[in-house]
């Protein structure tokens, strides 16, 4: 996964390609990104190992803040956007942006999700008797429902449209076919990270 | 790659419903682990979370038979996008798993979690690995004409 492409010329999309100037190598891991991936991985485990209240508060503010705000701009804002770009800026926006999203987006949710059942459990949010406890139950459906769109459907396609790019000749047809996974999966993330919104900020008041 | 770059399109082509079998098995470990997370830091019962793992189990054994019987498939490809996803998500399972360990999960249950861990870690390489090397697996006429 970490393999670069060879030069090649042109863009992405049958028939467009001969003049374009040479496509950057995409990278569909970036190995720079690793050592931060890997101090983000060792602080979660020490503040679990520790059950420290503040790493853990930390991680899992700072890991679902980063989660739900990426999801809903990149859905609504950013997704819009390249929709109206020219293949050929879609294309290099892309091989630029969706590296980054292959290890922003899993550290993300791990930071979160680990730290968070942690947090509940050190709280006593988790607790039978805790008013908290069905909201808690609740956030976990919304979570397994965006996990399962996100592990299962936009996280293979993010990736396979990396390996088609990297392609000396992609397939514009099959980058399309899987970016419409990211188009009908919007909706749903968002409503989801509403839902998430509303749940969180109702176990913090209560 | 073992496939070649020339012929017919590879969105001409029909697979087996493998990444899909993979993601329902996902699906399943996902709401085996929120029943037993619900219950946490009681016992939880064992007997739903038991009953979605074996449906898991069963339909992750079914996907990679299916996987094994494809021909003219980009396996060389498929092979080095999965060990390199189950190595990312080996660390996550083990993250996961070292979180239920701590919080003195034990005996049953905490066989139940690693299984569903297992069932996780496997099962979303499989998907990756999969997506990707479907579209790398250009079709040959013959294997096009006999699976139709």
């Amino acid at each position: 996964m970490t393999e670069l492409a060879e030069p090649v010329v042109g863009v992405v999309g049958a028939g467009l390609a001969t003049d374009a100037p040479p496509r950057p190598h995409i990278q569909v891991v970036p190995l720079r990104g690793l050592p931060i991936v890997a101090i983000v991985v060792v602080f979660v485990t020490v503040a679990i190992a520790g059950n420290w209240l503040w790493p853990l508060a930390f991680c899992h503010v700072v890991g679902g803040g980063l989660w739900t705000s990426i999801d809903l701009f990149v859905g609504l804002v950013v997704g819009p956007i390249i929709g109206r770009m020219s293949i050929p800026a879609r294309a290099e926006f892309t091989a630029r942006f969706m590296p980054k999203m292959v290890l922003i987006m899993p550290t993300v949710v791990l930071m979160t999700l680990a730290a968070g059942l942690q947090l509940a459990l050190v709280v006593g949010n988790l607790e039978p008797d805790n008013p908290n406890h069905a909201w808690l139950v609740v956030s976990f459906c919304v979570v397994g429902v965006m996990a399962v769109i996100a592990l299962g459907v936009l996280e293979p396609a993010n990736i396979a449209v990396l390996f088609e790019m990297n392609k000396p000749e992609p397939d514009g047809e099959v980058i399309a076919k899987l970016m419409q996974r990211f188009i009908y999966t919007a909706g749903l993330t968002g409503l989801m990270q509403v839902a998430t919104l509303v749940i969180m900020t109702r176990v913090a008041t209560q | 790659m073992t496939a070649t770059t020339i012929g017919p399109s590879v969105l001409e082509r029909r697979f087996p419903p493998v990444a899909v079998l993979a993601t329902v098995a996902l699906g399943l470990v996902v709401i085996g682990g929120i029943l037993m997370a619900s219950y946490a830091p009681r016992r939880p019962p064992l007997t739903l979370p038991i009953i979605v793992l074996t449906a898991a189990v069963a339909l992750l054994v079914v996907d990679v038979v299916l996987l094994f019987r494809l021909r003219d498939f980009a396996w060389d490809r498929f092979w080095l996008v999965f060990r390199w996803a189950l190595l990312a998500y080996a660390i996550s399972a083990g993250m996961i798993e070292f979180a239920f360990v701590r919080d003195h999960t034990r005996g049953a249950p905490l066989v139940v979690v690693t299984a569903m861990l297992i069932v996780f870690a496997v099962s979303v390489p499989l998907i990756i690995a999969f997506t990707v090397a479907r579209y790398a697996s250009q079709p040959s006429s013959a294997s096009l004409a006999s699976e139709r």
